[in-house]
């Protein structure tokens, strides 16, 4: 059994997800829908700290919705008028965009409800399955070369990142 | 016997090409001219000593108890492309080898000199004497094959250089299509070669003449009575290789290409056209002989085609108004004389018959003396149109007093083909006709007749040119006598043409080597000089003076005349079946087919691939979001497939 | 009660979905790049949702989404230097309006 305090936040949650998703995806004013996103990033992170996943919830507030949110703030700013508001849809599009979704939908939950073990363990069970994870574990999942270590895709990523600072530089550069 | 010289006898030609050939541009003229003329001297000497070594050294290599003998001075492997299929290069003396190596660089040397004096300031001088001597390598070639590939590959060079200078003024429109025309009739003819010796090798396993001739029976005895279409397999491989023959030898229905060839340079004509590889045929039937005699039916058919071929080549001449062209049907009536001659001999010995091989004999005979005179005949023609620069005898006319060298010397050409004694023509006449009357009665009439209109046309063609009319142009351009170099040839010639029926020519050359001792048959010899004298003499009472005979004769048989005049319209037949038939019929079917059926295919592949990628290029729209619509899709609709086929 | 791996997915199928929706018909470049966020997001999700139920010992999904976050990062911060680029260029940032080089 799951505490109440834990399915109340839940469903506080899983309804501000699926209304801010709503909103962030049709919203007219884009910086409203950039904060909508902003909500629903947050959310996730509440479901991240749930999990128990507390490193990874805090990495998803600051990068993302400390990070991204502020370049995309920034974009929005500089490319658009205040109070700018998108042209309305027009219906086939609208109407094939909510064709795509629905066939995605169904696909999607068809697999979730053939999944096995859908309606196996409890949160809590599997909370107490597993111990604490340690910024100490990750530090050593990070920066070893052994199974369950990942030191190249940290290296990568590292450089992938260094390739993004100097492309983004020379791209938005004047010139 | 030392293989230096046999070797040097093919050399120096076939260097002397090279040299002109490479080098030519960078020569003057002369230096080219007398640098032919000095190789080809060079190599008639040594064919001389060949030859005369072959005949009077009495070695036993060549002559034993006084049967010659064939002998391989050397015969090496050339390409071997399987351990069967070997194609040897050899150098093989034997009586008709020796003959013909004398004939052609004889004939050769004399066109060399004559060309000094006739082509001279001509624009290709080099390329003209180099393609000479790469004739006269690949002649040589020819005579002295070993083996029959090797005569299938000197076989074609040979008409590879007959096309060279057939088409020698390639600026001219005709002599192209002439070039063309001849090479591609001779290639046709050759294709039925190329199949016959295929054939002939595969049933007995070599391809060296001296192995199929020693023994034929016992060679084509394997054969095992393989048989198509009602004859043996034999039959039809040396029908198929005689075919080769009658389209270098342009027999009937093959002849078309040889008038034509007229339109290369005289001397040429004189060379190839006449002399020496026409008669590629007749040495290529006699090469074969034994095993022709074993092969029943194809002496028959060769002495068929030769005959129908010799009168209706006379009945041509007798029409035409180029002299060059009155010569061409002239050689190729002579050479179907030669090939009924060869056809109507026996390898064995017939029951009341003095010799039966006398058909062969005189063959050659006739086919080395007819070199002499022809070759006289068409110098002396060429020493005319150099003189008055036209080919039709409509130009000459009284031309005795002015070109008297040329005029005698043709004169003795003229009775040495009609075959009037002493001449040379005489002799080697009387010996065919002789053997044609011992097969049978029909072929020696028949060819008796044919010598009759030989005399005829030849001396309608004296008469029209030397005597009759002067051409009134004469004041302006008066026509005269070449100078030495062209002379020089005739007088030689025109002396061999006198004396070379006197060598005993059947202690030389017989099928198998046992010497045969020519007398004179007294009836066949007067018959066919009465025949030759009385045509004689109707040509001269129609042509010597103008008179209105002719015109007579003419227009009491116009169809005829008309039809001769034209050539019995052959040509017109072949550009019916070439253009009408085959191009207008078969190709034009065969085209509609491939371009509407096959090429429309293709077209139509290329056509749906087309429309498809027109239609869907849409979808490659650069829109992001219709990509991730139909990526959408695409996944949704492998969901269904998995969940239907799994779950 | 209890709060299975259901429950967490069904939140995650939903922002997909939203995800796709936005992605398809929005005109508006940031907005579509907005969407894939979303959607980025939702595999994110799912991978800490899997790691946590079904593999509870181990911690492959947790870094899997630690690495996704910063390939989100680094793609956003690319894609909006890209979006601002064609800003500066054809003065809109409508996704219809940039199709100089489209077929």
């Amino acid at each position: 059994m799951d505490s109440v305090g834990n399915i109340i936040i839940y469903f506080i949650i899983a309804i501000a997800i699926l209304i801010f998703s709503f909103k962030a995806v049709t919203s007219k004013k884009i910086l409203r829908a950039a904060t909508y996103l902003l909500f629903v990033l947050l959310g996730t992170a509440v479901f991240y700290f749930q999990m128990g996943y507390q490193f990874l919830g805090a990495v998803q507030i600051a990068v993302y919705a400390g990070g991204i949110m502020v370049l995309f703030v920034f974009a929005i700013l500089l490319t658009h008028k205040p109070n700018e508001k998108d042209a309305p849809l027009r219906t086939h599009r609208k109407l094939w965009g909510v064709l795509v979704s629905i066939a995605a939908a169904i696909v999607l939950i068809f697999a979730v409800f053939y999944m096995p073990l859908i309606h196996g363990f409890s949160l809590v069970d599997c909370l107490s399955a597993s111990k604490e994870i340690t910024m100490h574990d990750i530090g050593v999942a990070f920066t070893g070369g052994d199974k369950f270590q990942y030191l190249l895709p940290f290296e990568a990523i590292s450089v992938l990142l260094l390739a993004c600072i100097i492309g983004g530089v020379t791209i938005a550069r004047k010139n | 016997m030392e293989v230096t010289i046999p070797i040097l006898i093919l050399a120096i030609p076939i260097f002397m090409f090279l040299l002109l050939g490479l080098g030519g541009v960078k020569m003057s003229h002369k230096v080219a001219g007398i640098l032919g003329i000095c190789g080809l001297g060079t190599t008639a000497a040594l064919a001389y000593i060949v030859a005369c070594t072959y005949y009077f050294s009495g070695d036993p290599l060549f002559i034993v108890d006084g049967v010659r003998q064939q002998y391989q001075v050397f015969d090496v492997t050339w390409l071997a492309f399987t351990q069967n299929l070997v194609v040897k290069i050899g150098f093989l003396l034997d009586p008709i080898s020796a003959l013909m190596l004398i004939v052609i660089t004889t004939i050769s040397f004399m066109v060399h000199l004559y060309s000094w004096g006739y082509m001279e300031g001509e624009k290709g001088f080099q390329r003209y004497y180099a393609f000479l001597s790469l004739f006269t390598f690949s002649m040589l070639g020819l005579v002295v094959a070993t083996n029959i590939f090797q005569m299938y590959i000197f076989w074609e060079l040979v008409g590879v250089s007959s096309y060279l200078l057939i088409g020698f003024f390639y600026k001219l429109p005709s002599a192209v299509s002439a070039s063309k025309k001849a090479f591609i009739v001779t290639r046709f003819a050759d294709l039925g070669f190329l199949i016959g010796i295929l054939l002939l090798s595969y049933y007995t396993d070599t391809f060296n003449f001296v192995e199929l001739t020693q023994n034929p029976e016992l060679v084509l005895g394997t054969t095992g009575g393989a048989t198509y279409m009602g004859a043996s397999v034999l039959t039809w491989a040396m029908v198929l290789i005689f075919s080769g023959g009658m389209g270098k030898s342009a027999m009937m229905p093959l002849h078309i290409w040889l008038p034509d060839a007229m339109e290369g340079p005289t001397p040429v004509s004189a060379l190839i056209h006449a002399a020496t590889m026409v008669v590629a045929g007749v040495y290529l039937v006699a090469r074969l002989f034994p095993v022709y005699c074993v092969v029943d039916f194809s002496l028959t058919f060769i002495c068929c085609v030769g005959a129908i071929t010799a009168f209706y080549a006379a009945m041509v001449a007798c029409a035409q108004t180029d002299i060059k062209r009155i010569l061409a049907f002239s050689t190729i009536s002579q050479i179907a004389f030669m090939m009924v001659s060869i056809g109507v001999a026996y390898d064995k010995p017939i029951e009341g018959m003095h010799y039966s091989g006398l058909g062969y004999m005189a063959g050659m005979f006739h086919l080395f003396t007819h070199a002499m005179f022809k070759a006289l005949l068409f110098l002396g023609a060429g020493a005319l149109i150099h003189a008055v620069h036209s080919n039709e005898y409509t130009a000459m006319g009284g031309l005795r007093k002015y070109m008297p060298i040329t005029h005698w010397t043709f004169l003795i050409g003229c009775l040495a083909i009609a075959g009037i004694w002493p001449f040379a023509g005489f002799f080697s006449k009387d010996e065919m006709l002789a053997a044609m009357f011992n097969r049978h009665w029909f072929w020696g009439a028949w060819m008796t007749m044919v010598a009759g209109l030989t005399a005829f046309y030849m001396f309608r063609l004296y008469f029209l040119v030397f005597w009759g009319k002067e051409n009134p142009h004469y004041k302006e351009h008066r026509p005269h006598d070449g100078p030495w170099v062209m002379s020089l040839p005739l007088i030689l010639l025109a002396g061999v043409s006198i004396c070379a029926g006197w060598i005993p020519f059947g202690e030389f050359v017989t099928w198998n080597g046992e010497p045969y001792h020519i007398h004179i048959e007294a009836p066949v010899a007067c018959t066919s000089l009465i025949v030759a004298v009385a045509a004689i003499i109707l040509a001269a009472i129609m042509y010597m003076k103008p008179n209105s005979l002719p015109a007579k004769f003419k227009n009491a048989v116009p169809a005829l005349w008309t039809a001769a005049n034209r050539r019995f319209y052959w040509d017109e037949i072949y550009q019916f079946i070439t253009h009408k038939i085959i191009f207008g019929i078969i190709c034009k079917s065969i085209a509609w087919f491939d371009r509407h059926v096959i090429d429309a295919t293709m077209d139509g592949f290329a056509k749906i691939t087309q429309s498809l990628s027109f239609r869907i290029r849409g979808m490659q729209s650069g829109q992001i979001q219709g990509y991730v619509g139909w990526y959408i899709t695409g996944a949704v609709v492998i969901a269904a497939i998995a969940w239907l086929c799994f779950a | 009660m209890k709060l299975t791996m259901l429950w967490y997915l069904v939140p995650s199928i939903i922002m997909f979905v939203c995800g796709i929706y936005g992605f398809m018909t929005r005109k508006n470049l940031i907005a579509i790049l907005i969407s894939l966020e979303l959607m980025l997001n939702s595999a994110d999700l799912n991978f800490v949702i899997f790691n946590r139920y079904l593999f509870p010992g181990s911690m492959e999904g947790m870094i899997f989404t630690l690495f996704a976050v910063a390939l989100a990062a680094a793609e956003t911060a690319v894609a909006i230097a890209i979006i601002i680029n064609i800003y500066r260029a054809v003065g809109s940032t409508d996704i219809n309006e940039v199709k100089q080089m489209k077929f």
